[in-house]
């Protein structure tokens, strides 16, 4: 009974997740709030489908929405195409060429036997007439969207030379309401804010997901017993355990590169709150930092070699570094302003994405580990939780105006801004996952 | 810089009734598919508790002493200071006072900031306050275990706003009377994996 009572927490059922509670969900647009001055022009033409079977999904919109939406590139809209080819020997070229297209795309969605799909696609330069690229990704029909990403990462990369990561995932926290009323959900969702599906609802707060390295898992806080506690989720089946209840602050968890250890904020009775290794096997515990000021936010440094944090040990908080061997001591690492906070490491380990109080505004900025050169890429009053996205072209972060919450991204160079608009509630606490495997 | 202004309706096809029958999730359903492996049916969930989703640890927290200075329950802080001021003073005294008296009464001390900055060093700010009402209800004659804290930063607000009106409101430690159970028990931990 009195367990019952302390469980405030329900995991979603597939039914739920399939569109019972799709209306009362954070709405999420996109809209590019800037964007390079040349783009690449690339017609997306609508794809060849079979008649039942697939949902109803436009492939070619979901792909045309992708390269839209990453400001690197200008689409065609449909009324101004030449031509609709789903085959590239039907394509003419000088059309298109005469259209100010550079690229184009064809594709088809094709039935396989036994219910699965397959997306064909070819990309051909207008102006060499060469096929850039070519290929098929099959699955189910509810797989088929994932699929549309894909053709938008293989087009991305021939294009640009960077690795895309629109078939990547997103974790956010969704709230809505004021305490005691307030309803907190955990959703995961497609890089481009589609596809949202629940995790987790909470009447108390649900905080700081946090992807495994392989994508299958999430970890994060829960306040579902009035009391802080850190968790494991397994994101497919939504299995979960406890893996940190202990007296005081449970928080920040971050997974270790390798997947076997969370580095936490632990605060214990007396309230002090510590960097911690948590090995999720074992359950041992190591204590990293020891220091009467707060430290926390602990993330990874691709290598899993150091954990870099926040700390308020010199007056305002700033970001450190320490090494996970016992015995390492913290180094300074931003020296810009008077508050820096909530570090992320992109991949490559060269940039440093933070939270920073610019004129008043807290905005996301990043520092280049290597020169050191610090610079403020975001423009809202209340940016936070800067997520870098797998390929560490883009950050994603939350962003407040008014009462309204919504999540955002700004490539590295400051260039391309994006929104994922929230409709209702407040949307917050992005974190990307990595690529898919 | 040329803007460019998309607006994409995302997510409507989700909700559409059209676009219902290929998404409904089937548990397992992910399984063997080259692109799907990623993407699939991940909410097929592991039991619902929804019918107990309202009535969380109702029991737990009580009405507590009332009348005079022991019905105030807030205190209030500046930005960035946990050090308790004027009025805060005479209200921790007599909750001191209170507690001092009825040994076998027990509060939970719920540390809060205003919702600007990183969330989780918040946590560490609003921790921080929690402490300083700890400390000062202990050196009036509470002892140590009739009193525990919670920090929940700034997840909890308790005005809505982006003014030092609404700020003010939401730096605070909230002091919670608990019934003689005390603390919810934590949740058993799922079978590990």
């Amino acid at each position: 009974m009195r367990l019952n009572k302390a469980v405030s927490v329900y995991l979603a059922t597939a039914l739920l997740a399939a569109g019972a509670v799709g209306p009362a969900w954070a709405q999420l647009k996109v809209e590019v709030t800037n964007g390079v001055s040349d783009p690449v022009p690339v017609a997306i033409v609508p794809f060849a489908k079979p008649n039942a079977g697939d949902g109803g999904l436009d492939v070619a919109s979901v792909i045309e929405h992708d390269l839209q939406g990453s400001g690197r590139f200008r689409t065609l809209p449909r009324t101004n195409m030449p031509a609709t080819p789903t085959q590239p020997n039907a394509v003419v070229m000088g059309d298109w060429k005469n259209a100010g297209e550079d690229y184009i795309v064809v594709g088809r969605v094709v039935p396989l036997d036994g219910g699965n799909l397959a997306v064909d696609f070819d990309l051909l330069n207008v102006l060499t007439g060469q096929r850039v690229a070519g290929q098929r990704f099959t699955g189910t029909p509810s797989a088929l969207r994932n699929a549309a990403h894909r053709v938008s990462d293989v087009v991305y990369e021939k294009i640009l030379g960077i690795r895309g990561a629109f078939a990547t995932r997103i974790a956010y926290v969704s709230v809505d309401g004021q305490p005691p009323a307030q309803k907190f959900q955990l959703i995961v969702a497609d890089a481009d804010g589609e596809n949202q599906r629940l995790v987790l609802e909470s009447r108390y707060p649900l905080m700081s997901p946090s992807w495994s390295p392989d994508g299958q898992w999430l970890a994060y806080v829960s306040f579902e017993n009035k009391r802080s506690a850190v968790y494991v989720q397994f994101v497919r089946t939504g299995e979960r355990r406890q893996v940190s209840a202990r007296a005081g602050i449970n928080g920040a968890p971050s997974w270790s590169p390798d997947g076997k250890k969370l580095a936490l904020t632990l605060g214990g009775s007396s309230g002090n709150p510590d960097i911690y290794i948590l090995e999720l096997q074992t359950q041992n515990l190591s204590r990293l930092t020891d220091d009467p000021s707060i430290d926390t936010e602990p993330t990874w440094s691709p290598d899993g070699k150091y954990i870099y944090f926040t700390s308020d040990r010199a007056g305002g908080p700033q970001i450190y570094r320490i090494g996970v061997n016992p015995g390492d001591r913290p180094k300074r690492i931003t020296f810009t302003g008077n508050y820096n906070a909530r570090p992320r490491v992109s991949a490559d380990g060269n940039l440093l994405a933070v939270v920073t109080q610019d004129s008043g505004n807290y905005r996301v900025a990043v520092q280049d580990l290597n020169s050191g050169t610090f610079r403020v890429l975001s423009k809202g009053h209340l940016d936070e939780s800067p997520s870098f996205a797998p390929n560490g072209s883009t950050i994603m972060f939350s962003e407040r105006e008014g009462s309204r919450a919504s999540l955002a991204t700004v490539s590295v160079d400051g260039l391309i801004g994006l929104r994922l608009k929230s409709e209702q509630g407040g949307v917050r606490e992005p974190a990307w996952g990595p690529f898919a495997q | 810089m040329r803007k460019i202004l998309m607006v994409l309706m995302l997510a409507t096809a989700l909700v559409s009734a059209g676009g219902c029958a290929s998404k409904k999730p089937k548990p397992g359903a992910s399984q063997s598919t080259e692109v799907g492996a990623n993407n699939g049916a991940d909410s097929a969930g592991a039991g619902s508790d929804a019918a107990n989703a309202g009535n969380v640890g109702a029991d737990d927290d009580v009405a507590g002493p009332q009348g005079g200075l022991l019905a105030k329950r807030v205190i209030y802080f500046d930005f960035d200071s946990s050090d308790i001021k004027g009025d805060g003073n005479d209200v921790v005294a007599a909750h001191a006072k209170y507690l001092a008296s009825h040994t076998s009464t027990r509060v939970r001390l719920e540390g809060n900031t205003d919702d600007r900055g990183s969330r989780e060093y918040n946590i560490g700010l609003g921790e921080r306050r929690a402490q300083a009402v700890r400390r000062a209800l202990m050196l009036q004659g509470a002892t140590e275990g009739q009193i525990s804290t919670v920090s929940y930063g700034a997840e909890r607000p308790a005005a809505v706003g982006n003014d030092e009106g609404a700020w003010a409101k939401n730096r605070r430690v909230e002091i919670v009377y608990l019934g003689p159970g005390g603390q919810a028990a934590p949740v058993q931990p799922q079978p590990q994996r």
